[in-house]
């Protein structure tokens, strides 16, 4: 691809990554840099993404954590002038950059989200507890019970509220058609990775 | 009112004993006064919520809010789908959006439901349950069941994101939804003014990035004290979570001292209605609200 003088790189985002198609018609006036919660954050905000993309500075995107930032609040996509959808292409470079293992490591987003779609995949639904706690290890046994002890009180206040319940570590909610659900989902991973291969 | 039934999609967070089992239990007592038959969908899964991106890609993901759709118009035909979780119906919605523009996403989210032996048709609208309160009641309409109400009590209406962006409730502004102060006034409270009604909890980054996220929910309630409510009420799970259960890590990383109660817009439809606390789970929160509980009592 680099031995081209061509900026493949627009064309690469246009066919990989969900909503691609639109970053062409970024007109640069930076609402949505201003308009995002964690905008402060962001090594670079959305317009800026962007523009590297146009001007194919490929490595610096896909391994910025700029996208990971990304809170899905949708501010960005109801003010934008020319109608891009934003929280959608940066869930897009996102899932692209993670395809590709290219992720700064240790991003914990990439690490929570990842976390999440396995759990709910597993049965269907979302196991609250087994979540918090893959959260809590997620840096070793040791790092674990110490972020377990820390968020104790919460943790039992939750019991006692009814909203956690304990024996979630042993099953808990699923859904029943498992098979369908997995082949389903098996199905469409077939289908994606057809319509956007990883070179 | 003529009894209304819908297809009800809970969502992972409103199970028994799940993150908002309060939300479930009070939307239940919500739908008994209001006449509302639920008709849960058999077998729904999770919609991926806003961060199953990642992992999940685009086809898994809308896959997912496919086939709840698909049971739903398989086993509650004509009736519109439902859902009180802002993530689920987000996710929902926005995968109907897609299959029925899209052809070739169509196409492709059928080829994976024919695995689970289930069809997209489309037929049914995807709504929230603030959307049934707003259009197929109406304010007025709401005030009229209210036998308790909600007399001197400040509340912060706390729309957040997902119930509000890219779709939100017909008619209403992105940046002041008025909706959710309009529910809580014809309870009977007051809803106060305040600028940080639309601010994002953090979502779901509250678990991977927690300081920044702390920093979000610190200057909503921070907004919500400093304007005089005693309470905020949200029609959000993630919300109300959020807001609610980090108050005690805001506090030592700030030095605050929030201990404001963060309750669901069906608990206090419930109680203004003439419903018990425990009809209402007010037993479900973190940071009691002695207030509500007080009126309840009445």
């Amino acid at each position: 691809m680099s031995d081209k003088y061509r900026n493949n790189f627009l064309r690469e985002v246009e066919e990989k990554v969900e909503e691609g198609h639109w970053v062409k018609m970024c007109m640069q006036c930076g609402v949505c840099a201003g308009s995002c919660p964690f905008g402060p954050h962001w090594a670079h905000p959305p317009q800026e993404i962007f523009m590297m993309i146009r001007a194919g500075k490929r490595e610096e995107v896909l391994t910025s954590d700029s996208m990971w930032m990304c809170t899905s609040c949708y501010n960005c996509i109801v003010r934008c002038p020319r109608k891009l959808p934003i929280t959608h292409i940066m869930h897009g470079l996102a899932n692209y950059a993670h395809r590709l293992g290219i992720v700064p490591k240790n991003q914990p987003t990439e690490h929570f989200a990842t976390l999440f779609w396995n759990n709910l995949a597993q049965t269907g639904r979302v196991n609250e507890l087994k979540l918090s706690l893959g959260i809590y290890f997620r840096d070793g046994f040791a790092q674990g019970v110490k972020n377990a002890m820390a968020m104790q009180s919460v943790g039992l206040g939750m019991v006692k509220a009814k909203r956690l319940n304990p024996m979630e570590l042993f099953g808990g909610h699923g859904v029943k058609d498992k098979s369908g659900f997995h082949a389903m989902l098996k199905k469409a991973r077939e289908i994606e990775d057809r319509r956007k291969p990883i070179a | 009112m003529a009894k209304k039934t819908y297809s009800f999609y809970p969502g992972c967070s409103s199970q028994t004993k799940a993150s908002s089992d309060n939300y479930l239990k009070s939307t239940n007592s919500m739908c008994k006064y209001l006449d509302i038959e639920l008709k849960e969908v058999p077998d729904w899964n999770c919609c991926g919520a806003s961060i199953g991106y990642a992992e999940g890609g685009e086809l898994p993901r809308l896959a997912l809010s496919a086939r709840t759709i698909a049971l739903s118009e398989k086993a509650n035909p004509g009736m519109d789908l439902v859902a009180t979780c802002a993530a689920c119906w987000l996710s929902t919605r926005e995968a109907k959006e897609r299959m029925d523009h899209n052809t070739q996403t169509r196409n492709d989210a059928n080829e994976a439901l024919k695995e689970a032996g289930l069809v997209y048709q489309g037929t049914q609208n995807v709504r929230h349950m603030a959307e049934v309160l707003v259009e197929d009641f109406g304010f007025d309409e709401l005030k009229k069941g209210v036998k308790n109400p909600l007399r001197d009590l400040k509340i912060a209406g706390y729309v957040g994101c997902q119930t509000n962006r890219p779709f939100g409730i017909e008619g209403e502004s992105f940046e002041n939804p008025v909706y959710l102060d309009n529910i809580i006034e014809a309870m009977g409270a007051e809803a106060v003014p305040y600028d940080q009604k639309v601010t994002c909890c953090g979502g779901a980054l509250a678990f991977s990035e927690p300081e920044k996220s702390q920093k979000q929910i610190k200057d909503i309630i921070e907004s919500a004290y400093d304007h005089g409510a005693e309470m905020i009420v949200t029609p959000c799970p993630l919300c109300q979570a959020n807001v609610e259960i980090y108050q005690g890590e805001v506090n030592k990383r700030y030095g605050t001292k929030f201990n404001i109660p963060v309750l669901y817009y069906s608990q206090l439809i419930t109680i203004a209605y003439g419903g018990t606390a425990k009809e209402a789970a007010l037993d479900g929160q973190l940071v009691r609200s002695t207030k509500l509980e007080e009126i309840a009592s009445k």
